[in-house]
């Protein structure tokens, strides 16, 4: 017994239960804020914290599995727990912790869906997620993949009243399935004859080339579109804002790298060994996606979907570091694509992190002003100091500035393109470098954006009366920020000690892990051939200590004298808080550069205009050119078969009757 | 001994960067006098400012953060953690270490978003203005800078400036015609960073042409004297990355006292002659428009692509 309990995989399926029984506690008392926010969404953080701890023990465990028969009769769940789903598990696990303290706190009384069954939507679909990570075969997979979907689907519609959150659901739930349809003909592919549906019979599958490529590319659109990559990206933007900001931050920061863990298993573990050029579209995609949200980012005057383009930015960076691991590790340079590899998985382990924590930062906003808007708030770090300077880490680290985590997992998917050069294809090891540069454009943009959306939301004066009114969030509330604030600072500080459990985590995939240099525990040298190093330690040592001089000097030498006045007007007299830059206004150099991204129509005032008005409506090029016509497409297909629909049963059994028949027919 | 004379080396060589630092601003701004044919300051002239700037009351807007308050340390701190991390004297010093090109990049970025944040605390429109253009010049500049380093990069195997300083300044006078492009484009991205015409034209404070001073326009005092001494640090770091890059010839690489002090020497003139450069670019070329800048720095991103291309296809 006491063997048993030392499972690892054992463990994770007691908490993912937990967290299932912690869901359907919600329902003894489901209109009962105080008892789903006091008592289970704690406890659910305890579940979560559980979840992270075993999994980050079992980094150290050999990979095991076991077989479950329950559901449908011949059809045994089957469950694994190697290394890879550790480190998803983890994610999941220690995400979820900082997003439940908050979520504690967070839910109101009167936001449609009862608080029960919103507790209930809201462990179901955490485990859910746990359950993909586990999954060892189709059928399991799918099983939670869907319940994944519908979960999340009516946490985004909590709000259902409005029409607007309930067509965001629509269109979510309805991208989700077609991805889903994707993934489960990728299943159907790499079986390949066996009819065997377990990953085990996958792995053992010898597929020729063309059909690995089908199996790879079904894949690709499948997890492509759950994780938001342009152009299946349009349900994000609408659904992750509508959504209650704790499930956004689910969404944002753990869901999408769900879709990240099933291409990853799929591409070097089930297909095997991926052919190079599979790289070259990923990374195509990815670059795009990358540059394209942040572009549409920085032009978003709502907080939430400003945040929601940030996030296809980072899928894009982590799809396209995929691909740059498969063109290394198709063309042998398996050192390199460790490296690729390893970024991928610290940068997905770090946007869980940071974009949870901006979007329950917008959450606290969204409570504390009722505004969404980034034209009517402004000057909020005087009144919740507490959510702005968490935010400010969170912003920060999004923006990929040394010492904090976005910028050591940018710093390595940079290191790594670097091995571009050795690529042997002619033209390709050309045109790396340049994906290169297009990655750092989207990095430096997210700096523009990130400077946007906190300078906008706290800093300057508060753009509307009703500001001044704010409070800051609750205990709980600052809890869960400052949990995953914490979360990004040591990311960002321990890189070395990082990288060395990462190393574990790729070593199931055929990868050796990275040669470290373990000579000192404070310097990161992930190459030590290249000679690189990084010390974010001694940049964050460096830098306080010459703040901490320079402020006693400037004390100690001269005064600290400082008196408060009025800015500086100009002589004009009159300055208000309108004068400040809009949300608009800060994009404008973005929508200027980048006009060829954007669908624009804009009202320009007269000058004589007794009551000028200026709008400027930002629409997706992509939305317009791609999806409307294909919407129309299938309403007119589906009118031209509209004939079938009689009424009439006579003519439905008629129907059955002919299916019947022909099948027969074709049996014999 | 060798350890605490490395330790004292390093601390000698950030107080040396950071007291020079405005000094080469001072001969800047001297030779550019002089060649518009006007009678130069002292080159002392930006310690003088500092001094007065560090004896005055501090003024500061009503409703200015934390932030704003906190914010010229920051930059200052991190200017100067730059200026311990660059080769500019000794390529074997400690704190060489802790950062590769693309670190040093960050370092900048991160200094760069906390003056824009700070901008845009107090709440007017210059200083949102302000902001929004340096984010601007930012992510323009930096593929650019990134191509930079690619193409060093390409020689050396290796992003970290120390090594690759040693391998060009050890070996036998070596052409690369793919380093003359990139220099070209380093030196255009030079400028612009630095706030020098022709994207920012320091000598103004005309509001509407100006990135720099709109950022700086709440500041006032000793948090004015840190930001402007940043700034002077900031061009003295990018000068010596580009030596570091380009020019590596002089730095010791070894610890040895008599070393350090002619590497100290080389670099001395270097910084005579680079400042010399500046000045002569920026008396011939005029300002440009804010919405030009893109174009000027998408040439310099061109030219280093220009580099990388020559290094790969003639591998020079």
């Amino acid at each position: 017994m006491t063997q048993t309990l030392h499972s690892p995989l054992l463990l994770c399926l007691l908490l993912l239960t937990a967290w299932g029984i912690v869901g359907l506690a919600g329902l003894i008392r489901p209109a009962s804020v105080a008892f789903a926010g006091r008592t289970l969404f704690p406890l659910g953080a305890v579940c979560g914290a559980a979840v992270a701890y075993v999994a980050a023990t079992s980094l150290f465990a050999p990979a095991e599995q076991i077989v479950l028969s329950i559901g449908l009769p011949d059809l045994p769940v089957h469950l694994r727990l190697d290394s890879l789903s550790s480190a998803f598990l983890f994610l999941l696990g220690a995400a979820a912790t900082g997003i439940s303290i908050f979520a504690a706190g967070y839910f109101r009384r009167g936001e449609g869906t009862p608080p029960g069954l919103m507790c209930l939507q809201y462990h179901l679909f955490l485990a859910s997620m746990g359950f993909v990570l586990l999954a060892n075969d189709a059928y399991s997979f799918m099983l939670a993949w869907e319940t994944m979907a519908l979960s999340s689907y009516f946490l985004v519609t909590t709000q259902h009243r409005i029409p607007e959150i309930r067509s965001a659901g629509f269109l979510y739930l309805l991208i989700a399935h077609i991805g889903a349809i994707a993934i489960l003909l990728s299943f159907g592919v790499m079986q390949g004859g066996s009819w065997q549906f377990t990953f085990d019979a996958m792995r053992a599958a010898q597929l020729d080339p063309a059909w690995a490529t089908s199996a790879f590319l079904l894949a690709l659109f499948g997890f492509g579109a759950k994780a938001g990559l342009v152009p299946m990206h349009v349900w994000l933007p609408e659904a992750h804002p509508a959504a209650p900001s704790p499930v956004s931050a689910l969404m944002s920061g753990v869901m999408l790298k769900t879709a990240l863990y099933g291409m990853l298993r799929v591409t070097f573990d089930l297909l095997g060994e991926p052919v190079w050029w599979w790289g070259l579209i990923l990374l195509a995609l990815g670059l795009f996606s990358a540059l394209y949200g942040v572009i549409f980012a920085a032009a978003q005057t709502d907080m939430k979907r400003l945040l929601a383009y940030s996030s296809i930015e980072n899928i894009g960076i982590l799809f396209s570091g995929v691909g740059l691991a498969i063109v290394f590790a198709g063309t042998g340079m398996r050192i390199a694509a460790s490296l690729a590899l390893i970024a991928v998985l610290y940068h997905a382990l770090n946007h869980a992190f940071m974009k949870s924590l901006l979007f329950l930062g917008t959450g606290a906003v969204l409570h504390a002003t009722g505004e969404r808007n980034l034209g009517r708030l402004g000057g909020l770090i005087h009144r919740m100091p507490w959510v702005a300077w968490l935010t400010l880490v969170g912003a920060l680290a999004i923006a990929g500035l040394p010492p904090l985590n976005g910028f050591v997992s940018e710093w390595l998917l940079l290191q790594s393109f670097l091995f571009a050069s050795e690529v042997p294809q002619a033209f390709v090891n050309m045109l790396l470098p340049l994906g290169a540069a297009l990655l750092v454009l989207a990095a430096a943009l997210a700096g523009y954006v990130m400077v946007k959306f906190f300078g906008v939301i706290f800093l300057g004066q508060p753009r509307e009366a009703a500001l001044q009114e704010a409070h800051d969030a609750g205990i709980a509330e600052r809890a869960g920020l400052a949990w995953l604030a914490v979360g990004c600072v040591l990311l960002g500080l321990l890189p070395a000690q990082v990288i060395a459990l990462l190393s574990r985590v790729i070593q199931p995939l055929g990868f050796s892990g990275l040669p470290l240099d373990d000579g000192s525990w404070w310097l990161l040298v992930p190459l030590p051939q290249r000679q690189i190093s990084y010390a974010p330690l001694v940049f964050f040592a460096v830098i306080l200590v010459v703040i901490v001089l320079t402020i006693a000097a400037v004390r100690f030498f001269y005064h600290q004298r400082v008196r408060r006045s009025d800015p500086w007007d100009c002589g004009f007299g009159r300055l208000n808080s309108r004068m400040q830059d809009t949300a608009e206004g800060f994009g404008q150099p973005i929508r200027h550069l980048f006009t060829p991204f954007f669908a624009m129509a804009r009202e320009l005032p007269s000058a004589f205009d007794p009551a000028p008005r200026y709008r400027v409506v930002i629409g997706d090029r992509i939305w317009r050119g791609l999806y409307l016509p294909l919407g129309r497409l299938v309403r007119r297909i589906a009118d031209a078969v509209a004939w079938l629909q009689q009424g009439r049963i006579s003519t439905y059994l008629l129907y059955s009757f002919v299916t019947l028949v022909t099948l027969l027919a074709l049996m014999l | 001994m060798t350890a605490l004379f490395d330790w004292l080396a390093q601390i000698l060589g950030i107080l040396a960067a950071v007291l020079a630092a405005p000094l080469f601003l001072g001969w800047v701004n001297q030779c550019r006098a002089w060649l518009q044919n006007k009678s130069a300051p002292s080159i002392l002239q930006p310690y003088r400012g500092i001094r007065k700037l560090f004896h005055k009351d501090a003024v500061i807007a009503a409703n200015a953060s934390q932030l704003f308050r906190l914010a010229p340390y920051m930059v200052f701190g991190a200017m100067v953690t730059a200026a311990a991390i660059i080769p500019s004297v000794a390529t074997r010093l400690p704190f060489t270490q802790a950062a590769d090109a693309i670190a040093l990049v960050g370092l900048f970025a991160t200094a760069r978003v906390f003056v824009s944040l700070a901008a845009m605390d107090v709440g007017t429109a210059f200083g949102t203005l302000g902001a929004r253009r340096e984010m601007m010049i930012g992510f323009l500049a930096e593929p650019a800078l990134l191509m930079i380093i690619f193409v060093a990069s390409l020689i050396s195997a290796t992003t970290a400036l120390p090594r690759i300083s040693e391998l060009l300044a050890t070996q036998s006078l070596a052409l690369y015609p793919s380093l003359a492009f990139t220099a070209v484009a380093f030196t255009m991205v030079l400028l612009a960073e630095n706030a020098r015409i022709p994207i920012d034209n320091p000598a103004t404070h005309l509001e509407l042409t100006m990135i720099h001073e709109a950022l700086l326009l709440e500041y006032s005092a000793r948090h004015l004297a840190l930001m402007e001494w940043a700034a002077a640090l900031k061009l003295f770091n990018y000068v010596c990355i580009g030596f570091a890059l380009f020019v590596p010839w002089g730095l010791a690489t070894s610890q040895a006292p008599l070393a350090l002090a002619l590497s100290s020497l080389f670099l001395g003139a270097k910084l005579v002659l680079a400042g010399a450069g500046i000045a002569l670019i920026e008396t011939v070329s005029a300002k440009l428009r804010v919405f030009r800048a893109p174009e000027f720095l998408a040439t310099a991103f061109l030219f280093a692509v220009l580099g990388l291309l020559v290094r790969l296809l003639l591998g020079t």
